[in-house]
């Protein structure tokens, strides 16, 4: 079996992090799956972990009293999931539902924002791979409300 | 024969494709039952009484037989072609404007991108490559549109999504629990697709800016401007380059376009006074 430092390299997110810091992660971390249709977490409880996805799908998904849950993105192979972990009061904002047997590798946010307390590269080098991911999120979420499949194009006669 | 005058042909069937989609089936109303096309082209359409507009053809390149086209209701024109039923007719003339590259991407991965109505002028490109896919490398089909519901073709994408040798993947903006697939804009499927940047031909048809962040993310992956094709649209009144109506910059969209190279016209992409 493949240990948890070899997966952890090889992950996009990981991918490239000094060793003596993927070491540092590794303390934090565990092997985690969800079978179709389990949550990894739901809206308002404590997020505790942070995910790095290694197969499978997980529907992000918001709960309105109208609709019921309404997803609003997908997330699977090669990305990370929460940040929640990171940012007081530390509670997941939204549902996380596996919709296809999903395997990850799980961080313990306690511990990993322990480790980057005590080393500010380490931290620094995973808030700028957040940061990406953040702005790769929120450009995404910026054409999902343009609703940029109907929207009418400006008459350009 | 005079070009601007179109040729009659009556609609044989007429499918609703999703709510506000719809695809007719055109015959010619005298002579051979035949029309030559190269995928990516498109015909304008005379809606009698009403106007006439350029429309992709999203029919086989190889099945000449009939025409094509899928249409969504946008204006005054095409709501009047909704309305059309089987045995009506439409004036047409074409077909015009340049085609999708399938004959230069051979020995090269195809990265196909579609959004919403894009699929339409799309899919003849998907039919020319399958028809000889054992000439290409890796192929993705990525597709995104508004929710579920608005999912074009959805019968054949099932059928493409269950062969081995594709890989087809469809995105929507909103979705309820039963909906199984990707959420989130079709950009975000790219980093996800596994193709060779230095031999890759990626095809890429829907809105403007969905064009402009696709072009982004495939050029983050290596993907060079040489290698990126996309359709553009601008209104349109003769088609054939006489009228300087669908002027973009130093081109005509209807005779240059509607498929460029983007290293072609990446100077005038995006640019707001355009
Ligand atoms: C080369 C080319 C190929 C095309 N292929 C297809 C195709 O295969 N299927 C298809 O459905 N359409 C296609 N179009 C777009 C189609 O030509 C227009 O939607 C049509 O001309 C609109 O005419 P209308 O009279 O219904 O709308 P108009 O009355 O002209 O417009 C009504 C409103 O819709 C907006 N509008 C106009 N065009 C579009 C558009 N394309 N998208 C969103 N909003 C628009 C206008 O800005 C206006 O606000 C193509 C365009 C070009 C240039
Ligand atoms: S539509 Fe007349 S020049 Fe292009």
């Amino acid at each position: 079996m493949e240990s948890l430092e070899k997966i952890l390299q090889q992950h996009p997110f990981i991918q490239g992090l000094a060793p003596e810091h993927v070491q540092l992660i590794v303390g934090c971390a565990k092997n985690a799956v969800f079978e179709a249709g389990k949550f990894l977490f739901q809206e308002d409880e404590e997020a505790s972990e942070f995910y790095i996805l290694r197969s499978g799908k997980v529907s992000l998904e918001i709960f309105t009293p109208e609709y019921g849950p309404v997803a609003i993105q997908t997330v699977g192979e090669g990305d990370i999931l929460g940040w929640s972990w990171l940012i007081p009061p530390y509670v997941w904002r939204m549902d996380g539902r596996a919709i296809e047997t999903t395997r990850a590798i799980s961080l313990d946010g306690k511990c990993l924002r322990g480790k980057c307390e005590k080393d500010p590269k380490l931290g620094y080098e995973l808030m700028k791979r957040l940061a990406n991911v953040f702005e790769q999120r929120l450009n995404a979420m910026r054409l999902q409300l343009l609703d940029i499949y109907s929207i009418k194009v400006p008459d350009k006669k | 024969m005079d070009p601007m005058i179109p040729t009659q042909y009556k609609i044989q069937r007429v499918k609703k494709e999703t709510q506000d989609v719809f695809t007719v089936e055109l015959i010619p109303t005298e002579g051979e039952r035949k029309f030559s096309f190269g995928a990516g082209q498109f015909n304008m359409l005379y809606i009698f009484g009403t106007g006439e507009i350029p429309i992709s053809i999203s029919g086989n390149p190889n099945k000449t037989g009939v025409l094509i086209h899928t249409t969504r209701t946008v204006g005054m024109v095409t709501k009047a072609m909704s309305k059309l039923k089987a045995g009506d007719t439409i004036g047409v003339r074409g077909p015009y404007g340049s085609t999708w590259p399938v004959k230069e991407a051979i020995g090269n991965d195809i990265v196909i991108i579609a959004g919403g109505i894009g699929l339409a002028p799309l899919r003849t490109a998907i039919y020319e490559i399958l028809r000889e896919r054992e000439s290409y490398g890796r192929i993705a089909i990525l597709y995104g549109t508004r929710t579920p519901d608005d999912i074009l073709f959805k019968r054949e994408l099932e059928k493409l999504k269950s062969r081995l040798d594709l890989d087809v993947q469809v995105t929507v903006d909103r979705a309820a629990r039963t909906w199984n697939g990707n959420v989130g804009v079709v950009t975000t499927l790219i980093p996800r697709v596994r193709f060779d940047p230095k031999n890759t031909t990626a095809m890429i048809c829907g809105p403007e800016i969905m064009m402009k962040y696709s072009i982004s993310e495939l050029m983050k992956s290596g993907l060079s401007a040489e290698k990126i094709f996309l359709s553009m649209e601008r209104n349109m009144k003769c088609g054939i380059g006489f009228c300087g109506h669908c002027q973009y910059g130093t081109e005509f969209i209807c005779k240059d376009g509607p498929i460029f190279k983007y290293e072609r016209i990446k100077h005038l992409f995006g640019k707001r006074e355009i």
